[in-house]
C-alpha cells in the first residue's frame, strides 16, 4: 500500500532521513519506534508531503506522490501538536474540515461521541486542555474514514480512559482491514494494537519486523521488554541482515 | 479556498488585537478630525498615522499569526488541497480581516465626517498598504523557518521602510546635489511603498508642493492623473510580487 524507496532527507548537515526502504500492506499496525530525532516524524511528514524528500520515491496504491496531492484523500492524520486558531471553537474546526473535504458526505463520528466532544462543541480552542485538543484531533484523523491512519503521539496527553477508547478504535479499524501507522514513546500502550515495529535510529532503518517474530527471538513478552533487549543486547548487531 | 477564507476570517474577527487595532484607528480618526477645522489638516494628519501604524502592525500581526498557525496549516496540508490555494487562502484571509479593521477605524469616521476625493485616496493608500505589508508578512513566513527570527525580519522591514529608507533618499539626495538626479530620485521612490502611499494621497491635496521634494517631483513630472495611476500601479506591483513569489517557495518549503 505505501512503498517507500531510497528515501533520504537532510537538515543542512544534519541528515534526518538516510536511504530508508520500507514497504507497509493494510491491515497491518505499525510502530515506529526510536530515540528522540531519530527521523520518525520526519518520515512520517514526508509521507504526508509536508516534507520534501530530496531523493527516493514514495508510492501510495502504486502512484508516486511528488506532484500528486490528491492522494491525501486516503490519509488520515493525527499530529503531535494540535494547534487551532484560537477562537475557532471545536464546532467551527470539525465543520471547516467538513466543508474541505468535499469528496466525503457520511462521516465517522464515533470518536466525537465516545470522548464527549458534542457537550463541549462551542467551547473555543484557546480554552480547551492539551488533552481535550488532542482528542479533537484523533477525531479529525477519524472522520473521513480513510484506508490509511497516520497518528503522531496519539496517546501523549490522553487520560487512561479516552486512551483505551482510542486504542479499541485503532483495533476495529485494523480489523477492516485499514493501514495504521502508529509513532510513539509509551510502548505499553503499543503492546495490544502493533503487529510491525519499525525501529530507527539516527535517520537510518535499523529493522523492520513482526511483533511475534521479535517476541520469540527475544524471549520477551511485553513490547518495552522485547525493545530495552533489543537495545541492550548485541541483537542488532547478531540479527542485522 | 472560499472554506478556508471563510473559517480565518472567523477566527480574526474575535481576534482582541484586531479589535483593539480598529478601536485605536477609530479613535484617532474622530479626535483628529474633530480637532481641527482645516479639513485637509486633518487628513494630513491622519495620513500620518495611516503611514505610521498600517505597515507595522499589519506586518508584524500577519507575520506572528501565521507562524502561530503553522501546525493547523501541517494539518490542512494533510488533507487533499493544493499548497498554492491555501496559501493563497491564508493571505486573503488575514488581510481581508486588517483592511476591514483599517476602513472601519479610518473610512468610516473620514467618510461621515470629511468626505472629499482626498479622503476617498487616503483610505486607497492605507488599503493598499494593509495588502502590500500582509504580502510582505506572507514572503517571510514562507522564507524562514524560525517565529523569532522571522518577527525579528518583519520588524526591520517595516522600520526600514518607515523610517530608514528616507534617510538614505535623503543622503543621496544631499551626495549628488549638484547633478540633475530628479529621474533617478523617481525610481527609487518608487521602491519604497510607503513614500508610494504617501505621494498618491499627497497628489490630492493642494499641498503637494509644499510637502517636501517627492511630491512636487510626482507633481512636476507626471501631473495629478498620470501620477496616481503609476503610484498605484507600483504598490500593485508591491502586492503582487510578494505574494507571487511566497506561492513559488511555498511548494518546496518543508513544515
Amino acid at each position: 500500500m505505501i512503498t517507500i524507496q531510497h528515501l533520504t532527507k537532510s537538515f543542512g548537515r544534519f541528515k534526518a532521513l538516510d536511504d530508508i526502504n520500507l514497504e507497509f500492506e493494510s491491515g497491518n499496525t505499525i510502530s515506529l519506534v526510536g530515540p528522540n530525532g531519530s527521523g520518525k516524524t520526519t518520515l512520517i511528514k514526508s509521507i504526508l508531503g509536508l516534507v520534501i524528500p530530496e531523493k527516493g520515491t514514495i508510492k501510495i496504491n502504486k502512484e508516486e506522490i511528488k506532484t500528486n496531492w490528491a492522494y491525501r484523500s486516503y490519509i488520515g492524520y493525527m499530529p503531535q501538536i494540535g494547534r487551532y486558531p484560537e477562537n475557532m471553537t471545536i464546532r467551527q474546526v470539525i465543520n471547516m474540515l467538513k466543508e474541505i473535504r468535499t469528496d466525503h458526505s457520511r462521516y465517522d463520528e464515533e470518536l466525537i461521541e465516545s470522548f464527549g466532544l458534542p457537550a463541549i462543541q462551542n467551547k473555543t480552542m484557546r480554552n480547551l486542555s492539551g488533552g481535550t485538543r488532542q482528542k479533537v484531533s484523533a477525531c479529525l484523523a477519524f472522520l473521513f474514514s480513510p484506508d490509511i491512519f497516520i497518528l503522531d503521539e496519539p496517546t501523549a496527553g490522553l487520560d487512561p480512559v479516552s486512551s483505551e477508547l482510542l486504542k479499541d478504535k485503532i483495533i476495529r479499524e485494523r480489523a477492516n482491514g485499514k493501514l495504521i501507522l502508529i509513532t510513539s514513546h509509551v510502548l505499553s500502550d503499543l503492546d495490544d494494537i502493533t503487529s510491525h515495529i519499525v525501529y530507527m535510529q539516527e535517520g537510518k532503518l535499523i529493522f523492520y519486523k513482526g511483533v511475534d517474530e521479535l517476541k520469540k527471538s527475544t524471549g520477551e513478552e511485553k513490547l518495552n521488554k522485547v525493545i530495552a533487549s533489543i537495545m541492550k543486547d548485541d541483537y542488532l548487531k547478531n540479527h542485522a541482515n | 479556498m472560499k472554506t478556508i477564507v471563510k473559517y480565518v476570517l472567523l477566527d480574526l474577527v474575535k481576534n482582541k488585537t484586531i479589535l483593539v487595532y480598529t478601536f485605536i484607528l477609530a479613535l484617532l480618526a474622530v479626535s483628529v478630525l474633530g480637532m481641527s477645522g482645516n479639513s485637509s489638516k486633518g487628513l494630513l494628519s491622519l495620513l500620518n498615522i495611516t503611514l505610521l501604524f498600517v505597515p507595522i502592525i499589519s506586518i508584524l500581526f500577519s507575520t506572528i499569526y501565521f507562524f502561530n498557525s503553522v501546525e493547523f496549516t501541517e494539518l490542512l496540508l494533510a488533507q487533499p488541497i493544493r499548497r498554492k490555494t491555501l496559501i493563497l487562502a491564508e493571505y486573503a484571509g488575514v488581510a481581508f480581516a486588517l483592511s476591514i479593521a483599517y476602513l472601519v477605524g479610518i473610512g468610516l469616521p473620514v467618510l461621515l465626517l470629511n468626505y472629499s476625493l482626498a479622503s476617498l485616496t487616503l483610505l486607497i493608500s492605507g488599503l493598499l498598504l494593509t495588502l502590500i505589508f500582509t504580502a510582505l508578512a506572507l514572503l517571510i513566513f514562507v522564507l524562514f523557518k524560525d517565529k523569532t527570527r522571522g518577527i525579528g525580519a518583519a520588524i526591520i522591514t517595516a522600520l526600514f521602510f518607515t523610517l530608514l529608507f528616507d534617510g538614505l533618499l535623503l543622503s543621496f539626495i544631499y551626495a549628488f546635489s549638484d547633478y540633475p538626479i530628479d529621474e533617478p530620485l523617481l525610481g527609487l521612490i518608487s521602491l519604497n511603498p510607503v513614500d508610494l502611499g504617501r505621494i498618491l494621497v499627497l497628489l490630492q491635496l493642494d499641498v503637494a508642493v509644499m510637502m517636501g521634494y517627492s511630491g512636487a517631483l510626482f507633481k512636476e513630472f507626471m501631473g495629478s492623473a498620470i501620477g496616481s495611476i503609476y503610484t498605484v500601479a507600483c504598490m500593485s506591483f508591491w502586492i503582487l510580487i510578494p505574494i507571487a513569489v511566497s506561492a513559488r517557495k511555498f511548494r518546496t518549503k518543508d513544515l
